[in-house]
């Protein structure tokens, strides 16, 4: 590939990649709300 | 769906949600963009339209189902409604709602047949040995009716059939039903494009042959990802972007908004849309890129990509090129191609069923079971045209009218609707609210003044296309004092049927006349179809407005 199509696609791959992860990653780590909530998973736990 | 209905987990809601947006387009549609609109700099302007038009316009209907849900409406008609009481108009613009996802499922579940019988073919070994002309005769022996590849009579019909009582099936069972669908296909659609993706990637020059010499991966890649900067200074670079970015996400159908409705006011929409946004990204930009064009670059060089690129690569040619990897790589290559654009297909397929039976259970005390059989009944009923009829531009036509028109026609004014009539403090306050992240507050002059006008450019870049896309050229007719040429693909020359009626009139041999003249019938008819399912559901909702005031006497 030519060095300036290959550190383009390569940086845009990265990047979405990484923000499509790090906002994952938020998703799974916020916090439950108090119930009740709009999830029924939570409602099992308690 | 019952009362009770909601949500199982909030990963289940992301991926219920990503699932809706990423579709075929994410693999077929993107890619061909891209080649088609300056290469690697088409990135730019697509990801520029991404935040200042597909991010805002996923908040503003996250936060409008939300809000319509507080009021216990789960459907666009009712939704706008809430948004603007005391307008009654709003709800018959929130007809598009339903009508797009109607009309829409039609034929995309059509589409979605196609994938399942391929899924089987591919298992079965069909394609093992045929040539590139053979794999591309076969998909126009399957959509003629009238023939049979496995000898099952009337096969496209029932695999259409099949495809629409899975969906119906999924959707009887509710947003369980849905959600267990989404984390089965999203996970299994990235894993299967992951494969594909890195075998594209990874090609090189090693599928090239005496036939085609040149074939390169690489050759694919370069050509994608080069960027062509003189091309930013072009409109229709940009309003291509903005279009792959507003279909990409499935804005503007009324989906988004049924499956936010179940969000309680206190739970977070500002970090699950960018997240279910940015998942949908992620399968276009990072995998979509990678399967399609590298691949067919690879084997049949890049020229043969350059004339060929288009929808139909992924039935009439990808078979053929897997069966450059051996019998057995080629069969799991063809079972996971056709498997996640079965996924992609269904995880939105499922999505544009749900605002039918929310409304139908809101307004008329229908049950889950009610509304998705009749949702599947209205879905056959009208798709079946697309089935009888494909040759003669019926699906097109649908496509064109329910699947790219009314899109943009109401996104536009709900856009206007919450930034304006709403108001950008109420709207502000309702993205915000139970946000598990800050919203950026440059959002907020973003979603008043820049989403509106972007959206009114796509909405007139389609209404007057000019002449060959050459925006340019058309501008300098203009001043020159020529007037706006404008194509036949633009919207006004479309509704007069200008570029069929310009055929007609310049045919001269009989069989070719009649030929034209009855794709002419049947493009009324589908536009009479469609009509007519918008008026019906304006009758539906002028009845249900009809019962509320009754209720509320």
């Amino acid at each position: 590939m030519n060095t300036t199509a290959l550190i383009l696609m390569v940086s845009t791959m990265t990047l979405v990649s990484a923000i499509t992860l790090y906002f994952f990653v938020r998703v799974l780590r916020a916090p439950a709300k108090p119930e009740p909530d709009s999830f029924k998973d939570n409602d099992e736990d308690r | 769906m019952s009362q009770k209905e909601a949500w199982g987990s909030r990963v289940g809601l992301i991926l219920a949600m990503a699932g809706n947006a990423v579709g075929l387009g994410n693999f077929l549609r993107f890619p061909v963009q891209a080649i088609n609109n300056g290469g690697g700099a088409f990135i730019i302007p697509y990801l520029v339209c991404f935040l200042l038009m597909g991010i805002p316009l996923l908040w503003i209907e996250w936060s409008m189902g939300r809000f319509g849900g507080k009021h216990g409406d789960h459907s666009t008609p009712f939704i706008l409604n809430s948004l603007d009481p005391k307008r009654s108009f709003w709800k018959y613009i929130g007809v598009f709602g339903i009508f797009t996802n109607i009309a829409v499922a039609a034929y995309y579940c059509y589409i979605e047949s196609w994938t399942m019988a391929y899924v089987i073919h591919s298992l079965a070994g069909t394609f093992q040995g045929m040539g590139q002309t053979e794999v591309a005769a076969f998909f126009g022996q399957y959509v003629d009716v009238m023939q049979s590849t496995t000898g099952i009579p009337y096969e496209a019909i029932v695999f259409f059939i099949l495809c629409i009582l899975l969906n119906t099936y999924i959707l009887s069972k509710g947003l369980d039903g849905v959600e267990k669908a989404a984390k089965i296909g999203m996970p299994l659609l990235i894993l299967f494009g992951m494969y594909l993706a890195f075998r594209g990637l990874t090609l090189g020059t090693s599928g090239a042959t005496p036939e085609h010499p040149d074939a390169s991966a690489i050759a694919g890649l370069n050509f994608l990802w080069t960027p062509q900067y003189d091309s930013l200074l072009n409109p229709k670079v940009w309003l291509a972007a903005a279009g792959q970015i507003f279909f990409t996400l499935s804005l503007g159908m009324g989906s988004i908004q049924c499956y936010a409705s179940y969000i309680r006011s206190k739970d977070d929409i500002a970090l699950n849309a960018v997240s279910a946004g940015f998942m949908n990204e992620f399968v276009e930009v990072v995998l979509g890129s990678s399967i399609v064009i590298p691949i067919a670059a690879g084997y049949l060089g890049l020229d043969w990509v350059k004339e060929n690129a288009g929808f139909g690569m992924a039935f009439q040619t990808m078979p053929y090129l897997f069966n450059n990897w051996g019998p057995i790589l080629a069969t799991m290559a063809g079972v996971m191609w056709f498997g996640l654009l079965f996924f992609a297909g269904i995880t939105s397929s499922l999505a544009m069923g749900t605002p039918w039976m929310g409304f139908m259970r809101d307004e008329f005390k229908w049950t889950q079971k009610q509304g998705a059989w009749s949702f599947g009944a209205i879905v056959l009923v009208l798709g079946l045209p697309t089935v009888l009829f494909f040759q003669q531009g019926v699906f097109d036509e649908y496509d064109y009218w329910a699947g790219t028109v009314s899109l943009v026609v109401f996104a536009l004014i709900e856009s206007i609707l919450f930034a304006w009539v709403f108001g950008m403090d109420k709207g502000w306050k309702e993205i915000n609210r139970g946000g598990d992240i800050k919203v950026p507050s440059i959002y907020r002059f973003i979603i008043k003044f820049i989403t509106p006008v972007l959206l009114l450019f796509v909405f007139l870049g389609s209404l007057v296309t000019p002449l060959g896309n050459d925006w340019l050229a058309a501008k300098a007719s203009l001043f020159s004092g020529n007037g706006w040429p404008l194509d036949n693909a633009s919207l006004i020359k479309q509704i007069t049927n200008a570029g069929l009626k310009e055929q007609i009139a310049a045919a001269t041999d009989p069989a070719i006349l009649a030929t034209l003249n009855e794709k002419l019938f049947y493009i009324t008819g589908a536009r009479a179809l469609l009509l007519f399912t918008f008026l019906a559901i304006c009758a539906l909702v002028y009845t249900a407005y009809q019962n509320r005031l009754k209720r509320s006497k």
